[in-house]
């Protein structure tokens, strides 16, 4: 269909990378070969000019893809020089110094870029999809590489072990979701999203529908790693290598929270005398919220992996976004929830990134990643700028003013606010107080506890990569920076969260309409 | 004033703060001494030009852009109360350098470059007209704070530290959740999405009770926590005594304020008719938390333990005299705030040169110091008949105000057409019961002072003399006393400076929450009390 390809040219962007990546990656020759990242990075930002061009589509989102899709290829910019150099290092060096000859069944550097560039493929397709088995495949397509991503990205059993658990869970995950939308499907007699909005606002919810709903958002909430599905989360981020842990962070919980936005969207928020969502809908979020809130957060703090801990913190900052989620659209940033979710989404991936990024950078005697707190104790002062950026992220995170997650976090507390759902503002409140206490641990050991001068040997010491660094740069660049430069991200935010007008008549394309990025102020 | 002499304010002890973060650790304190020093030339530039015949006016009024698609905005201006608290904010800086001078010897940088960005948000949060910039001064003090008592703190700082952030962190978030009601508020009924304070103040007032109770409630959670109000006072006493004396000096002297200050501009500014309506419960909190607070103070040994309660103590005046919602009362109350900052920090200064002489804070350990250190015991002496009171010195004058709005807001006395009855939802009992407060610090501070002070001569065992400083003050430690004890004989002698420039702001504040809440007007009386304390003159 002529209308389809024409907002999925970034997604077509990024699959032709994948193909030049996976005969690149493979090539004899190692200059040709080490060029892999260069090549997956051109793809991204092709993917972020494709993306900007988004067309209006139908569905309860028009504008959606407009901010989702750029949004997507720019943390992907950020993840993939911290991914760089995950796989085939010692296998360039024991080519390079004679030991043996490249052997492409051996090598793994052509997957892994290929498998980020389908990750991310994927994630870009949930922003797209108009349809319950697009939706289903497009999740898919986001979550089977990451599963890869996580075995190959150690060398040793931990990551195996996590890539199991990541992969039966995640099969478990998306069995639920799709058995909610086989009863959607169901209730409704169709898979188009277009379609059942309009079956839903005639017909009501029903039962079934309620039901279909239900477990399809409980099915997704493994991918935002949201109780009652938050498990996996410590035990992966752990396993996995800490670049590929900043990449679960954020892919498979921005396509969570998209396809819950797509999901939310067929049954609107105006059911009811007082509007929202509809009740049972409603308290199933607002439970999930404010328990993956509490639990991620008083957990954190008993942590001392630091892996580990930012775990548990990423459970809590999905149930923060939740807010958001049950809140819904608005007429202004300030009291639109999606907006938020958007906005925050962006913040959560730039900040976090960069923590991971500081960890993935060093390396301990072993050739480890340095995992315990006490491990980093006076970074600030051995390395002050990795020191330096672990702090800015890390106190962005807690939500410090006037750093990018206070920001953030103003947009879900207005929004929360202004949709009248204050004991869960209440709750969003006390549990950042909560974080405080584990977020300040971090940057305490990082910044003002001394160096212990007996563990010199056991002290992290710079990798010889100069990709991880510049991500985390990048990163806390972006934390100082956007506090700044939000406007127009703010407002593109607001209008990809803005709902159609009117539930479409079924699947009937929008008239051309002008480019979804409009830069100008919400107010206005 | 202009808003560019404003905003220097500011922006000067935070360059300064970025350039001795720079500096090496040597120079570091030169560095920090020079830019706290250049930081009081813009204050004092600014109190010159600020036209303090209008001082009910917010001048120096000016706004940058930051996000406006959240409303977002910096905008600043300062009345007669907020530029004398930026004056006592900056007037600390070099003292505070000054105090720390030979105490500091480890990472002198990381050390005085926060102190100067604590000045810088502390400053930040008098000058701003903007909920937003507000609010991030108001937290940024946190950070600074948190790393002066955690690295240079004495043996227990990691706790203190830690409790004090917590404490204050959790509290100022569900602040921010009231704030931001607020402006949901104002913004359902203007369409507006503003953050700015003059916006906010009208469309506040317009909120029903049962709203105006919750954002009460909110904000009280966050200012309560900072005052500190009983029972939610511990983490002072632990702070305070961990903290190195520079950093107990600033949390006593500015840091405290920023919680009554708090309540002054947002709690009566956004809820008056809630306010009107919990005063009397919140000030058997404030009653209790004189009293309480008084008695542990009298059982210390620690002197600087003793000192931080008493600061709990006397800052329960300092909130009774908000909660008079009365001229009087209040008027008294934001004098507290500055005079408390000149006494209870000059204790902190005596307690830290004790300190660094002795290194002990135990009152049973040292004593008869007159006879060794005549002139640190002769300032000991005069600081702790500051903070007790005695007329003359600038406690006596805030702390009978207060007590005398407490005495006045009392509905009967108005309906018996007393003279100086005004309106408010205390009375006599409360006055009373706070009095004994009085009291009990004249006891326990006598009594300190008489153990520390007088009697035979006690040292701590293992006691010998400093390398870099005398046995008495060395002119550097009298140099930094003396404008803090010239402050206290002039607004105790002449507490009619001050009062003149408060005066105006206080006055139009408390008509307009009196007219909100609709407290009954003593009808042909003025609402100014015609019986004053005969030093304190009129106030306009």
């Amino acid at each position: 269909m002529h209308d389809a390809l024409e907002r999925l040219w970034p997604e077509v962007a990024l699959f032709l990378t994948t193909c030049v990546v996976m005969v690149v990656g493979l090539s004899p020759n190692r200059r040709l070969r080490v060029l892999t990242p260069w090549f997956t990075a051109l793809g991204l930002v092709l993917a972020i000019g494709l993306g900007l061009q988004s067309p209006t589509a139908g569905g309860p989102f028009p504008q959606l893809m407009g901010f989702a899709k750029p949004m997507i290829a720019a943390i992907g910019l950020i993840l993939l020089p911290l991914a760089a150099g995950v796989v085939d290092r010692d296998l360039d060096d024991l080519v390079e110094s004679g030991k043996m000859n490249f052997n492409p069944l051996r090598a793994t550097r052509a997957e892994f870029y290929a498998f980020f560039l389908f990750s991310l493929t994927g994630l870009m397709l949930v922003s797209s999809a108009d349809d319950l088995i697009w939706l289903f495949l497009a999740l898919e397509l986001t979550s089977l590489p990451t599963y890869i991503m996580v075995v190959l990205s150690t060398r040793g059993t931990r990551s195996q072990e996590a890539g199991v658990k990541y992969f039966f869970l995640g099969a478990l995950g998306a069995a639920v979701f799709l058995y909610g939308f086989a009863l959607i499907y169901g209730a409704t007699g169709s898979t188009n999203l277009a379609v059942i909005t309009a079956h839903f606002a005639e017909n009501g919810l029903g039962e079934l529908g309620t039901l279909g709903l239900l477990v399809a958002l409980v099915g997704v909430s493994f991918k935002i790693a949201a109780f009652p599905m938050h498990f996996y989360t410590p035990d992966v981020y752990q396993g996995a290598a800490s670049p590929v842990s900043a990449f679960l962070a954020f892919v498979p919980k921005t396509a969570g929270f998209l396809a819950m936005m797509l999901l939310l969207g067929t049954v609107g928020w105006a059911n009811g005398e007082t509007g929202g969502l509809p009740v049972a809908v409603e308290a199933l979020l607002w439970i999930t919220a404010a328990l993956s809130m509490t639990i991620g957060n008083a957990l954190a703090c008993l942590q001392t992996s630091v892996k580990r801990m930012m775990a548990y913190s990423s459970i809590a900052h999905s149930g923060y976004m939740l807010v958001g989620l049950i809140v819904g659209p608005g007429e202004s940033f300030t009291s639109s929830g999606l907006a938020a979710v958007l906005y925050y989404l962006l913040c959560y991936g730039v900040m976090n990134t960069g923590v991971f990024a500081v960890i993935a950078s060093l390396e301990k005697a072993d050739g480890s990643e340095p995992d315990e707190l006490s491990e980093l104790s006076g970074l600030a002062r051995t390395h002050p700028v990795r020191g330096w950026i672990v702090i800015v992220c890390t106190l962005s995170l807690l939500g410090f003013p006037p750093l990018l997650g206070f920001i953030g976090k103003v947009g879900l507390f207005s929004a929360g606010v202004s949709g009248g759902q204050i004991p869960l503002v209440v709750i969003l409140g006390i549990n950042s107080a909560i974080a405080a206490f584990y977020y300040l641990r971090l940057v305490t050991t990082v910044y003002l506890d001394p160096k212990d001068d007996d563990a010199e040997q056991s002290r992290p010491v710079p990798r010889g990569m100069s990709g991880r660094p510049f991500a985390a740069a990048v990163s806390a660049a972006g934390v100082l920076g956007l506090i700044f430069l939000s406007n127009p991200l703010i407002a593109s935010a607001n209008t990809a969260a803005s709902t159609a007008p009117q539930p479409a008549v079924a699947g009937e394309p929008e008239p051309d309409t002008p480019p979804a990025i409009t830069l100008a102020d919400p107010r206005d | 004033m202009s808003p560019v002499m404003l905003a220097f304010t500011v922006l000067t002890p935070l360059l300064a703060g970025l350039v001795v973060a720079t500096a090496t650790d040597k120079r570091a304190r030169s560095a920090a001494l020079l830019g706290s020093m250049a930081s009081l030339v813009p204050v004092a530039v600014a109190l010159f030009q600020f036209d303090w015949s209008d001082a009910a006016t917010f001048q120096g009024a000016g706004e940058a852009a930051w996000l406006p698609a959240l409303g977002m905005q910096l905008a600043i201006g300062a009345d007669g109360v907020a530029m004398t608290l930026i004056a006592l904010s900056a007037l600390l800086g070099p003292i505070c350098v000054l105090a720390s001078w030979t105490a500091i010897k480890e990472r002198p940088r990381l050390y005085y470059s926060w102190l100067m960005v604590l000045q810088a948000a502390m400053i930040g949060v008098f000058a701003s007209r903007d909920l937003l910039l507000f609010y991030v001064c108001f937290e940024f003090t946190l950070l600074p704070m948190f790393v002066l008592i955690r690295v240079y703190g004495s043996t227990n700082r990691v706790a203190a530290s830690t409790k004090f952030f917590l404490y204050t962190f959790t509290g100022s978030i569900i602040a921010l959740a009231g704030l931001v009601y607020v402006v949901a508020h104002h913004q359902t009924v203007t369409g507006d999405w503003s953050l700015h304070l003059g916006d906010l103040m009208t469309t506040a007032r317009e909120m029903t009770p049962r709203q105006q109770g919750w954002v009460l409630a909110a904000l009280l959670a966050g200012f309560a926590v900072k005052v500190p109000l009983f029972p939610v006072h511990t983490w002072l006493p632990l702070a305070h005594t961990e903290a190195p004396t520079a950093g107990s000096v600033v949390l006593a002297a500015v840091l405290l304020k920023l919680g009554t200050y708090g309540i002054y501009r947002f709690a009566m500014g956004f809820a008056p008719v809630a306010f009107v309506n919990a005063a009397p419960e919140v000030a058997i909190l404030a009653i209790v938390g004189i009293i309480y607070a008084g008695l542990i103070c009298w059982v210390q040994s620690d002197i600087k333990k003793l000192v931080a309660y008493s600061s709990v103590s006397h800052l329960g005046f300092c909130v009774l005299g908000l909660l008079a919602v009365n001229t009087t009362g209040v008027n008294g109350s934001v004098l507290y705030m500055l005079s408390h900052g000149l006494s209870t920090g000059g204790l902190f200064l005596m307690i830290g040169m004790m300190y660094e002489r002795y290194h002990t804070r135990d009152m049973n350990a040292v004593g008869g110091l007159a006879s060794k250190m005549p002139i640190w015991a002769s300032f000991m002496v005069f600081f702790a008949m500051a903070s007790v009171g005695l007329p003359g010195l600038n406690g006596f004058p805030s702390e009978l105000l207060c007590l005398i709005g407490t005495f006045q807001s009392d509905a009967d006395l108005i309906a018996a057409g007393q003279v100086g009855a005004a309106g408010g939802t205390l009375g006599v009992w409360y006055a009373v019961a706070a009095g004994t407060g009085m009291v009990i610090a004249a006891i326990y501070l006598l009594f300190m002072v008489g153990k520390i002070c007088f009697g035979e001569y006690r040292e701590p065992k293992g006691h010998h003399a400093h390398d870099e400083l005398p046995t008495d003050l060395n002119a550097r430690e009298i140099g930094l006393l003396v404008p803090l004890a010239a402050g206290c004989i002039l607004f105790g002698l002449y507490p009619k400076l001050l009062t003149d420039a408060i005066g105006a702001p206080v006055e139009q504040l408390v008509s307009e929450v009196q007219a909100a809440a609709e407290l009954p007007q003593p009808t042909g009386l003025p609402i100014e009390p015609a019986t004053r304390p005969g030093d304190s003159g009129g106030d306009h």
